[in-house]
């Protein structure tokens, strides 16, 4: 098994590919095929930028936490921001006629269309935890 | 390294953007914004952005996108998209835009539509 990997990040968008290059490594070194690494890649960009923008709105002091896990199934990630949540049932979708031609508001789409599972909890202490897996 | 360049090209009335790199949230999705916000600045309307060399797009890229062809609308002008990548094809597929966005695998086809 790759062992465990735990990044924390500053609250900002260069975060986003820091993240993505950990959990390309991660995900290289585990073995997954192209495909499986581009899905999480995906994943992992789409929820940093979240946190950062959406959860800790760009706020330095607050952390983004990321784990990269390997289970007996395939691939666990978390991301933690430290922001005041939200419902992702809130989020319009973006494939409605009236939304298709908005400029944000796809990556909650990108994750679950790319990931087996996504879940979102409130964390101890405050912030919002994504738990995002990839089955091999 | 820029995470992206940006080339433009006139064939006829029509501007070809040929992008080569990664169009992302950041610098990449500001470079797309820049150089859209440039060529219409000039009076150029009519569009043609070659994704070919796209390595990878994500949700910021496909929004710039969107936000590049309703800007190029409200000039009067039009945007199509050439040689889309089976990633960026499966992204637009996704987010329902292969159904907004004219797309073409072939230049000539592309300029001929215009």
């Amino acid at each position: 098994m790759t062992e465990n990997v735990q990044i924390t990040l500053p609250s900002r968008i260069e975060s986003v590919d820091e993240a993505a290059a950990a959990a390309e490594l991660f995900a290289k070194d585990a073995g997954l095929a192209d495909d499986m690494i581009f899905a999480i890649d995906l994943a992992v960009r789409e929820s940093v930028a979240n946190a950062v923008k959406h959860g800790n709105k760009f706020d330095e002091s607050k952390a983004v936490e990321v784990s990269l896990a390997e289970t007996a199934e395939g691939i666990e990630i978390k991301v933690r921001d430290y922001g005041s949540g939200f419902r992702p049932e809130d989020i319009p979708d973006p494939t409605d006629r009236e939304n298709l031609l908005k400029a944000n508001g796809r990556g909650i789409l990108f994750m679950r269309s790319f990931m087996d599972e996504v879940e979102w909890t409130n964390a101890d202490g405050g912030g919002l935890v994504v738990t995002m897996a990839k089955k091999r | 390294m820029a995470d992206i360049t940006i080339t433009e090209r006139q064939a006829g009335d029509v501007t070809i953007l040929d992008l080569d790199g990664k169009v992302t949230i950041g610098e990449g999705s500001v470079a797309l914004r820049g150089a859209i916000r440039r060529v219409l600045g000039e009076g150029k309307t009519k569009l043609l952005l070659n994704l070919g060399h796209v390595g990878y797009i994500d949700s910021s890229g496909i929004g710039e996108l969107v936000s590049s062809f309703t800007a190029v609308n409200k000039e009067g002008g039009t945007l199509k998209l050439l040689n889309l990548t089976e990633k960026i094809q499966d992204l637009l597929a996704i987010t329902k835009l292969l159904t907004v966005f004219d797309v073409y695998e072939n230049e000539a086809d592309a300029l001929a539509s215009f």
